[in-house]
C-alpha cells in the first residue's frame, strides 16, 4: 500500500496538470459531500427584495431573479449532479464489464450477439436516447440515472471485450485453469482485476460526461424540476437575463460544469499512470 | 590498431530513468578488423545490444555515450551528426535485428523494401534498383517469385533472409546482427547462419555477431567476446576460449551451456555436482555458487536438506496399481481444418521423465495441453493412473480429483504469472481451489514449496515485475508442484531464460523429480536440454511421431532422417576452432 502511495506521489509530481485535475476533482467531491452544511445561505429560500444582485461580498456569485444566493446554490447542486453522474458511471461500469468480459473471453456467438447490440444501441444519436428514455419513464431522478447508465453502457461493454479479449490467452489465464479456476472464476478473479486499470480511465472521462449529460437534460426540462438546485436548470433559467445584462446568472453554474468536465477528464489520463502496475518499480 | 576497421575504446553509456541514471555500457574496448568476425556474447541486461545501438547512434533518447570513442576506419563517429550517420548506416554500417518480422514493414512486398534498401544509397533507375533487388532475393536464396511477396506470407526464417539481403544491399563494410537467429527453428537458424556467413566471406565484410548463444557464437565466429554488466570480460579465439575459459564468469557461461555430453550436475558447476551428504546441517555450506541468480536464493542443495516435503498431503486418487501413470492412445487434435497433433499415443510411468521434442509447428504445445486436459482432444484417449481423464470436458475438468495431480509449467515465466497476484498469491491460489487447507496450513505450504524452489521468502510480497525471469520461473515452478501434482507438464520451462538461469532451473528440476518421484512430461525444442532432462524422448514433426525411444540411443544413434538433422543443427560449444571465414 506504501509503495502504491509512493507511486502516486511520483506520478503526481511528474504530472502537475493531474495533480491539479486531482485536486479539483476531489475538491468538487468533498464540497459536494459536505454541501447540506457549508452553504452560506439556504439555497432554496427565495427573497425577491433581493433579486438578481451582481457578485459581491456577500453574494460571491450574485443572486438570482427570486433572490436565492447563486454560490450557495451552485454547492447544493454539486452534490445532485456528482450523485447522478457517479451512480449512473458506477452502474454502467459494473453491468458493462461483467458482460463485456464474458463476450471477449467466451467469443463465439454470445459475443457476436451482443456485439451487434452495442452496435445498435450507438447508431442512435445516444443524446437523444437519453431524452427519450427519459421522456418514456417519467421526470425522476432516478430515470436520469438510469438512462445516463443505458448511454453509457456499450461503451463499457466494447472496452471490456477487447481488453478481456487480448489477455484470454495469456499464460496466467491458463495456469488458472490449471489451478482449478473454472471459466466463471477465471473472468471475475483474474481477468477483471487485471482490466481494472484500464477501465478506471474510462470511468474518469464518462463521469464528465455524464455529469455534462445529467445537466444537459435538465437544461430541456427532462431531468430534475426547477426549484431543486441543479447546474443545468440554473444555467437553463439563466439564460433568459444574458439579454438583460444579468450574467452572472449563467455563466457561474456553466464554469462549475465545464470544471467538472475538465476535472475528471484530465483525472483520466493521470488514474491509468498511477493504477498501472507495470508503471510501478 | 590502426588497420582496425571498427574500434571502440572506454565505452560508457547510461540511460536516464525513473531510478537516476543507469549504466549500461561501462568502459567497453574492442575493435575488429576488415573481413573478421567478432561474436559479442553475454546475457540479458550484459549491454551486448546497447553496444550495438552506440556504434549505429540507434540508442533511444533515454540512453546517451557519456565517455569512449568509436572509429569506423580511423574516422571518430563518437559524435557524429544525423547526416555524416545517414550516410553511413547502411552504406557501410548495416544492421540486423532480432524478430525479423516486426522489423519488416508489413504492407510493403519484400521485393520494394529491398528495392528501398539500395535507393536509399545509391540514385538508381527503377529497372536497375529491380535487378539489383532480385540479384540480392537470390543471394539469400529465396525464388524471385517471391518478390511482390508480403512479410505475413513468409516464414520466420525467410523474413530474416529478406532482412540479410536489405543489410547487404549497400555492401558495407561491416554487418551487425543482433540475434539474428533467437526465435528461430534450429535447422532455421542453421540455414540463416549458414547463409549469413557465407555472404560475409564472399563480400569480405566483417561481422559482429551479437549473441546469447554460446554455441552459436562458437560455431560461426572466429573471435568472441564475453559482456558481463558492461564490459567485455575476456576476449579470445572462439576455440580457445571454450577451450580454456580464463574469467570466471565465462567458466560459468562454458559451463552451464548444454553440450553433447553435459549432464544437468555438470551446467550449475562443479561445486553443485557433488552434494553434500543429505541433512545433518550441511545445509548452508555451499551458497551462491549455483546461484546465479541475481538475488540471493537458496541454492538447491540447501534447500534439498529441507525437513520439510512439500505438500506431503497424500493425493485422492492415490493408487497403488503399477500400470503406466498417464497413458494417451491416438490423440488427434485439429484447428480449423489443420491437424496440430495427428494420432499421437505414448505412455508415462510413474516417476519417468519424458522428452517431446519438435520445432515449431510440431504439436508439441498442443500436446502437453492435451494432456494437460487444458484443451479437449478430437479424438482418441488419456487415461491417467487408469482414470478415462479424456471423458471429462476440458471446461470441467478443474472440478475433477485428477485436477491437482497434472499440473504445468509454461514457456514464458512473465506471462503466465497473473501481472496482480503477488508472487505469495501466485503459488497460494492453486492451493485454495485444490487443496482448500487451513490458512495457516496453506501459509506453510506455499512457503515450503517456494523454499524447495529455492525463493527467498520475501520475494513472496513481490509482484511480477519485480522480479527477474528466473525468480519468475522459480514462482511458476513453485506453483505447480505446490499442490503436491503426480504428473508435472513443462512446456519449454527455460525457453526464455539464460543459460545460467535455465542451468538452475533444470538442476531444481531435475532434483524435484528425484526427491519427489514426479513425472514429467518435458516438452523443448532443445535436443540437448531434453536428453538431460528426460529417460526416453519422443520427436514430432507436423502432429506426428517420427521417433522414440532411449535419449541416449536417440542421441547416438538417430534412426529418422529428420532427427539427425535436428541434431545436426544444434550449435555446440566444442573446443575446436571455428567453421567460418
Amino acid at each position: 500500500m506504501n509503495a502504491t502511495l509512493r507511486h502516486a506521489a511520483w506520478v503526481l509530481r511528474g504530472n502537475p496538470v493531474t495533480t491539479l485535475a486531482a485536486a479539483g476533482a476531489l475538491a468538487m467531491i468533498v464540497v459536494a459531500l459536505l454541501s447540506p452544511w457549508i452553504t452560506p445561505f439556504d439555497p432554496v429560500a427565495s427573497n425577491v427584495s433581493n433579486a438578481l444582485q451582481p457578485p459581491s461580498w456577500t453574494h460571491w456569485a450574485g443572486t438570482d431573479q427570486l433572490g436565492r444566493d447563486i454560490f450557495s446554490r451552485l454547492i447544493a447542486a454539486a452534490r445532485l449532479d456528482l450523485a447522478i453522474a457517479a451512480s449512473a458511471v458506477g452502474l454502467s461500469f459494473a453491468a458493462g464489464a461483467v458482460i463485456g468480459s464474458f463476450c471477449g473471453y467466451r467469443g463465439g456467438r454470445l459475443d457476436r450477439a451482443v456485439g451487434r447490440m452495442v452496435d445498435v444501441l450507438m447508431a442512435f444519436p445516444l443524446f437523444v436516447l437519453a431524452m427519450a428514455l427519459v421522456a418514456a419513464l417519467g421526470n425522476r431522478v432516478e430515470n436520469i440515472i438510469i438512462a445516463t447508465a443505458i448511454i453509457n453502457l456499450p461503451f463499457y461493454i466494447r472496452f471490456a471485450r477487447a481488453e478481456v479479449n487480448v489477455r484470454r490467452n495469456a499464460g496466467w489465464v491458463e495456469a488458472a485453469r490449471a489451478g482449478g479456476d473454472g471459466h466463471a472464476s477465471i473472468v471475475l478473479r483474474f481477468l477483471l482485476p487485471n482490466i481494472l486499470p484500464n477501465m478506471a480511465v474510462q470511468i474518469s472521462l464518462n463521469l464528465g460526461w455524464a455529469i455534462l449529460n445529467a445537466a444537459g437534460l435538465s437544461f430541456l426540462g427532462l431531468g430534475v424540476q426547477a426549484p431543486t438546485p441543479e447546474w443545468g436548470i440554473m444555467v437553463a433559467e439563466g439564460a433568459r437575463f444574458i439579454s438583460t445584462g444579468q450574467w452572472w446568472l449563467v455563466t457561474f453554474p456553466g464554469l462549475a460544469l465545464m470544471l467538472a468536465v475538465l476535472c475528471f477528464n484530465l483525472l483520466g489520463d493521470g488514474l491509468r499512470d498511477i493504477l498501472d502496475p507495470r508503471m510501478r518499480t | 590498431m590502426s588497420g582496425a576497421l571498427l574500434q571502440v575504446e572506454d565505452l560508457h553509456v547510461s540511460f536516464s530513468t525513473r531510478g537516476g541514471m543507469v549504466q549500461a555500457v561501462r568502459g567497453l574496448s574492442l575493435d575488429i578488423a576488415p573481413g573478421g568476425t567478432l561474436a559479442i556474447v553475454g546475457e540479458s541486461g550484459s549491454g551486448k545490444s546497447v553496444t550495438a545501438y552506440a556504434v549505429t547512434q540507434l540508442l533511444d533518447k533515454a540512453g546517451r555515450i557519456v565517455r569512449g570513442r568509436i572509429r569506423f576506419r580511423g574516422q571518430d563517429i563518437t559524435r557524429a551528426g544525423a547526416a555524416q550517420m545517414k550516410a553511413l548506416r547502411g552504406a557501410a554500417i548495416s544492421m540486423v535485428f532480432q524478430s525479423p518480422r516486426t522489423a519488416l514493414n508489413p504492407i510493403r512486398s519484400i521485393g520494394r523494401q529491398i528495392m528501398d534498401a539500395v535507393g536509399a544509397h545509391q540514385a538508381l533507375p527503377r529497372a536497375a534498383l529491380r535487378a539489383r533487388a532480385l540479384e540480392l532475393l537470390e543471394a539469400v536464396r529465396i525464388p524471385a517469385a517471391r518478390f511482390d511477396a508480403y512479410p505475413e506470407e513468409l516464414s520466420g526464417g525467410m523474413c530474416q533472409r529478406v532482412m540479410i539481403a536489405m543489410a547487404i544491399a549497400c555492401d558495407p563494410a561491416l554487418l551487425i546482427a543482433d540475434e539474428p537467429t533467437t526465435g528461430l527453428d534450429v535447422t532455421t537458424q542453421k540455414a540463416v547462419m549458414d547463409l549469413l556467413t557465407r555472404l560475409i566471406a564472399e563480400r569480405r565484410m566483417s561481422l559482429i555477431l551479437i549473441t546469447h548463444d554460446l554455441g552459436l557464437a562458437a560455431r560461426y565466429c572466429r573471435e568472441v567476446a564475453v559482456m558481463q554488466q558492461g564490459v567485455v570480460v575476456e576476449r579470445a579465439p572462439a576455440g580457445t576460449l571454450f577451450a580454456r575459459p580464463q574469467h570466471p564468469y565465462t567458466c560459468k557461461l562454458v559451463a552451464a551451456s548444454p553440450t553433447l555430453t553435459s549432464t544437468v550436475a555438470d551446467l550449475v558447476g562443479g561445486a553443485a555436482a557433488s552434494l553434500p551428504p543429505e541433512g545433518e546441517g550441511g545445509a548452508k555450506r555451499r551458497k551462491g555458487d549455483v546461484a546465479m541468480d541475481s538475488v540471493p536464493v537458496l541454492s538447491t542443495e540447501s534447500v534439498r536438506a529441507s525437513p520439510f516435503r512439500p505438500c506431503g498431503a497424500p493425493s485422492p486418487s492415490g493408487g497403488r496399481n503399477e500400470g503406466p501413470l498417464l497413458e494417451a492412445h491416438n490423440l488427434v487434435k485439429r484447428y480449423a481444418g489443420a491437424t496440430a497433433v495427428g494420432d499421437v499415443s505414448l505412455d508415462l510411468r510413474r516417476g519417468e521423465s519424458l522428452g517431446v521434442v519438435g520445432e515449431s509447428g510440431s504439436g508439441k504445445s498442443t500436446l502437453s495441453r492435451l494432456v494437460c486436459r487444458l484443451i479437449d482432444p478430437d479424438g482418441g484417449r488419456i487415461l491417467f493412473d487408469g482414470h478415462d481423464i479424456g471423458a471429462v470436458a476440458a471446461r470441467d475438468f478443474h472440478a475433477a480429483p485428477q485436477r491437482r495431480d497434472i499440473q504445468i509449467v509454461f514457456q514464458d515465466p512473465h506471462d503466465s504469472l497473473n501481472p496482480r497476484f503477488s508472487a505469495f498469491d501466485c503459488i497460494a491460489h492453486p492451493l485454495r481451489r485444490l487443496l482448500k487447507p487451513a490458512e495457516n496450513d496453506m501459509r506453510r505450504r506455499v512457503q515450503e514449496s517456494a523454499e524447495r524452489c529455492g525463493l527467498s521468502p520475501d520475494l513472496l510480497s513481490r509482484f511480477p515485475h519485480q522480479l527477474s525471469g528466473g525468480q519468475k520461473a522459480r514462482v511458476g515452478i513453485a506453483r505447480a508442484i505446490a499442490v503436491a501434482p503426480r504428473l508435472l507438464v513443462l512446456d519449454e520451462p527455460t525457453a526464455a531464460l539464460d543459460v545460467s538461469v535455465q542451468a538452475v532451473v533444470l538442476k531444481l528440476l531435475d532434483d524435484l523429480r528425484r526427491d519427489e518421484g514426479l513425472a514429467f512430461l518435458f516438452v523443448s525444442h532443445d535436443l540437448n536440454v531434453v536428453r538431460m532432462m528426460c529417460d526416453r524422448i519422443i520427436v514430432m514433426r507436423q502432429g506426428c511421431v517420427v521417433e522414440e525411444g532411449p535419449g541416449q540411443e536417440i542421441f547416438a544413434a538417430p534412426k529418422a532422417a529428420y532427427t539427425r538433422e535436428l541434431l545436426a543443427a544444434i550449435p555446440h560449444v566444442e573446443p575446436e576452432p571455428a567453421l567460418a571465414g
